[in-house]
């Protein structure tokens, strides 16, 4: 309790913290202190995520009307195959567990660093050699791919543009993403502080936990997947493609052996996040420690075992089809404890309702959206009719953008006096995160009625009939851009002349909160000793 | 959006409503719960909380619930599939071709239409080949999509049920054109399809007088204007107006030529369309068509893109 009372107050002069501790490029760029590779991550990983933004707003742009608006076909279908690598391989895979897994997970757990620091700094040039790679596509080679980001073949192999520099990306990135994940379960295991049991760690490092285990286990399977796609383009082995003795639904196996894992890579560390926020403001134990810990594990194991979902109309056996939907069914319900649990943390707390607060019920909301329409895709009729058309698109946003981004974006606002010892202003932050649910809902919300209507996706042209409702989407899209340009220009106001902030601004009892704002170089003053649960606000009351 | 356009329409409407209806119920539900909670048990209201670790009863209820309700889900979602894979055995058979970027419908009688002709009230299965890559044939009225895989005998069946023309889309996404890769399903009465399916069986057996016409019926058939214009538009592939007889510069392996387009050039492009491809056009878009169109189809298709001038 003291050491709490200690960071509470105004960090004291003649205190060092992290960025303070040494200066220059050199100390950034070979540096093995894991809360400055997290900011590394940071800038790399918003870098890409504002390009991926705009990439989709000139689609949505495109979009607005039927027939060329101002872009080609061959434009618009890069656009989109770019739009989904950077996003998926760019910013949503390494954006939670590369930023706040890397800055908070040694703090949460009360380590001076992850297990082993250099490979932290590979994993990072890794991610930085693959965006440099993926990006190459634009101005190298015979144009930049056009494949969708799911590369399938056999049109991944014959198309013309420049796909092995593409698939090469995703690959290095792959190697990034195993890394940092072999780092954190070493890291989980070898370097909790003492009194901390497996049972009294927080759920962020519980859920980047079960992810480490997916990136570990799934992300070679799509290394040796694109492999046989650069084979098939380079040496012509007939892997996929029936023209040469291949099998075309053997690829789609092959991407979603480790693609559907790695949906849950992108959204169980955000799961994390909110399970971690929503305590600290509502003043209370979170509800089911242990059900959202085991709801982690299953979703992770049962997670292996769903991939055929995204091929019901593939021409897989009717058998296959069946379990796979029955399975994907039951990978629903500890996604259902985990909301249960959260709401119900809520009850008879004491809430504060500060914009990190805000955005987790927002991801609450959005989430459930995205996981119901999850449950008409899973369903073999349902499927059938929406499968590859828009209502897709939007059931993947909503999970991605409305879930993972969403929580991203909260829990920059709620660790963002951690990292930088600056305050953002609070009323701006909200009316920000208004504007962005707002065009969010916009934007995505008629994509389920274009789906439902028959609208298929990756088509750059429609019928005059789906015009109402592209329109209404695209004006969403101009409303989400506002909402990311005001959240941004807040927390980088705030960066420059925000108020210093405290060592517990929130009134957290989780082990970053013990510590200065922003951390001096090995986290802590002194090592803690860790007495409580994470959650244990019946302290506050004693 | 019940139209019941195909005997498929209401179970699988049917599943869309069970699962949507349930869904809202639960989202209305815990939505109004956690503003409620956010408003009730606000710090000023309640400054104080009570600690609450959990409860295994809660739980409990809130697994199996759950449990109960997604396997209702997953039933009507099974129940609308289950009839899509068993095709009645006296189901009409057409050939249903896919390729960049076109479709060609194939009947029994040799009978080669770009749209998807089928009688009212009739089952119908479609035979799904691919010439090249994945694609996928989806009637958003019949709510009915299959992917169209090369190298794998794909199917789907329906029975129409309401005369109509309906939009045919392909949903797997196949490169540059790849949205103008629609047609329509036209429906019509039993005797009307008879009529037309013995009308074109005659149409084959005396082809038409017109050899510019039987032409133009022939590179419609199989699918080649989706790329190549008849009237010197720029597509993905040349416009066939005024080239032949012309030079034109080629890309041979990597060395660039001239030849000169005439019926031997014009038919080994077909047959084999990466040999010598056009300057400044894709390679590896087109499939061969070797040993696919016939040598009298050949013929009528040089002495098409002849008439289109030099």
């Amino acid at each position: 309790m003291e050491s709490e009372k200690m960071a509470t107050e105004i960090t004291p002069k003649g205190y060092v913290n992290f960025f303070e501790e040494s200066h220059g490029l050199k100390s950034w760029i070979f540096t093995h202190d894991h809360k400055r590779i997290a900011l590394l991550y940071f800038y790399g990983v918003v870098g890409f995520f504002l390009m991926g933004v705009v990439l989709g707003l000139l689609m949505k742009f495109e979009m607005i009307t039927p027939g060329e608006t101002i872009m080609k076909p061959q434009t618009y279908n890069s656009l989109f195959t770019l739009h989904g690598v950077i996003m998926v391989f760019l910013f949503i895979i390494p954006a939670v567990p590369a930023i706040f897994g890397n800055f908070f997970l040694p703090i949460l757990i009360g380590a001076d660093d992850v297990a082993f620091p250099k490979l932290n700094l590979l994993s990072w040039y890794l991610y930085v050699i693959g965006g440099i790679m993926a990006l190459s596509t634009l101005i190298l080679g015979d144009g930049p791919p056009d494949t969708g980001w799911t590369f399938y073949a056999p049109y991944s192999v014959k198309t013309g543009t420049n796909v092995i520099m593409a698939v090469m990306a995703a690959f290095v990135l792959g190697f990034s993403s195993i890394l940092t994940g072999l780092n954190f379960i070493v890291t989980m295991h070898r370097m909790r502080a003492p009194g901390m049991d497996w049972m009294k760690m927080p759920l962020f490092p519980w859920a980047l936990y079960a992810t480490s285990w997916v990136q570990v286990l799934a992300t070679p399977i799509i290394g040796i997947t694109l492999l046989m796609v650069v084979a098939e383009r380079v040496l012509g082995v007939g892997f996929f493609d029936p023209s040469i003795g291949g099998d075309p639904v053997l690829y789609q196996h092959l991407f979603w052996i480790y693609s559907h894992p790695a949906v849950y890579i992108m959204i169980l560390p955000a799961m994390g996040l909110i399970s971690e926020m929503i305590p600290v403001f509502v003043k209370k134990s979170i509800f089911g420690y242990k059900a959202i810990v085991y709801s982690s594990l299953a979703i992770a194991f049962v997670g292996y075992f769903v991939w055929g979902h995204h091929m019901f109309t593939s021409g897989m056996s009717g058998q296959a089809r069946v379990v796979f939907s029955i399975l994907t069914f039951l990978v629903a319900i500890p996604s259902g404890v985990k909301v249960f649990n959260w709401v119900a943390t809520m009850f008879k707390g004491s809430i504060d309702l500060q914009t990190p607060l805000l955005y987790c019920m927002a991801f609450i909301f959005l989430f459930m959206i995205g996981g119901f329409t999850g449950l008409v895709v899973g369903a073999l009729s349902a499927d059938v009719h929406v499968h590859d058309t828009y209502f897709v698109v939007a059931h993947f946003h909503y999970v991605m953008f409305g879930g993972t981004g969403f929580a991203f974006i909260g829990a920059l606002h709620y660790w963002y006096p951690k990292m930088f010892g600056r305050m953002y202003n609070k009323k701006v932050a909200n009316i920000g995160f208004g504007v962005l649910f707002t065009g969010f809902n916009i934007l995505y919300f008629p994509m389920f009625i274009l789906g439902i209507q028959g609208m298929p996706r990756r088509y750059y042209d429609y019928l005059p009939e789906y015009s109402t409702w592209h329109k209404v989407s695209t004006m969403g899209s101009w409303v989400v851009a506002i909402g990311l340009i005001i959240i941004i220009a807040n927390l980088v106001k705030a960066y420059r002349k925000g108020e210093p902030a405290t060592g517990n601004v929130w009134g957290g009892i989780t082990l970053e909160w013990e510590t200065k704002s922003p951390p001096p170089l090995l986290n802590f003053d002194k090592p803690p000793t860790v007495t409580h649960g994470p959650y244990d606000y019946s302290i506050l009351n004693k | 959006m019940n139209t019941n356009a195909s005997n498929f329409v209401e179970q699988v409407d049917l599943a869309f409503y069970v699962i949507i209806g349930i869904s809202l119920i639960l989202l209305i539900g815990v939505t109004a719960v956690m503003i409620y909670f956010v408003v009730r048990y606000n710090k000023k209201k309640n400054p104080t909380a009570t600690q609450i670790e959990g409860n295994n009863k809660l739980e409990l209820i809130w697994t199996i619930i759950p449990t109960i309700l997604v396997l209702i889900m997953f039933y009507y979602g099974w129940v609308g599939y289950e009839p899509m894979r068993n095709v009645p055995d006296d189901a009409i058979e057409v050939k249903a071709i896919g390729r960049m970027w076109s479709w060609t419908f194939e009947y029994d009688n040799g009978l080669k239409s770009d749209k998807l002709i089928v009688p009212l009230n009739k089952a119908v299965k479609l035979n799904l080949v691919s010439m090249d890559v994945n694609h996928a044939l989806y009637i958003p009225a019949f709510r009915i999509k299959e992917d169209v895989v090369p190298g794998r005998n794909n199917f789907m069946w329906f029975e129409a049920q309401k005369l109509g023309s309906y939009d045919i889309f392909c949903a797997e996404y196949c490169g540059q054109r790849h949205a103008y890769m629609i047609t329509k399903c036209d429906v019509i009465p039993v005797e009307e399809y008879n009529s037309w399916y013995a009308e074109g069986a005659q149409a084959l057996a005396n082809p038409s007088d017109d050899p510019v016409e039987a032409g133009y019926n022939t590179i419609k058939a199989n699918g080649c204007i989706a790329c190549h214009s008849t009237d010197g538009t720029k597509l993905v592939g040349p416009s066939f107006k005024g080239i032949f007889g012309t030079q034109r510069v080629v890309v041979t392996g990597d060395e660039e030529r001239t030849v000169t387009v005439d019926e031997a050039y014009i038919i080994n492009s077909i047959k084999h369309p990466n040999d010598d491809v056009v300057k400044d056009y894709m390679k590896g878009l087109m499939p061969g068509y070797d040993g696919q169109i016939s040598d009298e189809d050949m013929d009528k298709i040089v002495f098409y893109i002849k008439s289109l001038g030099e």
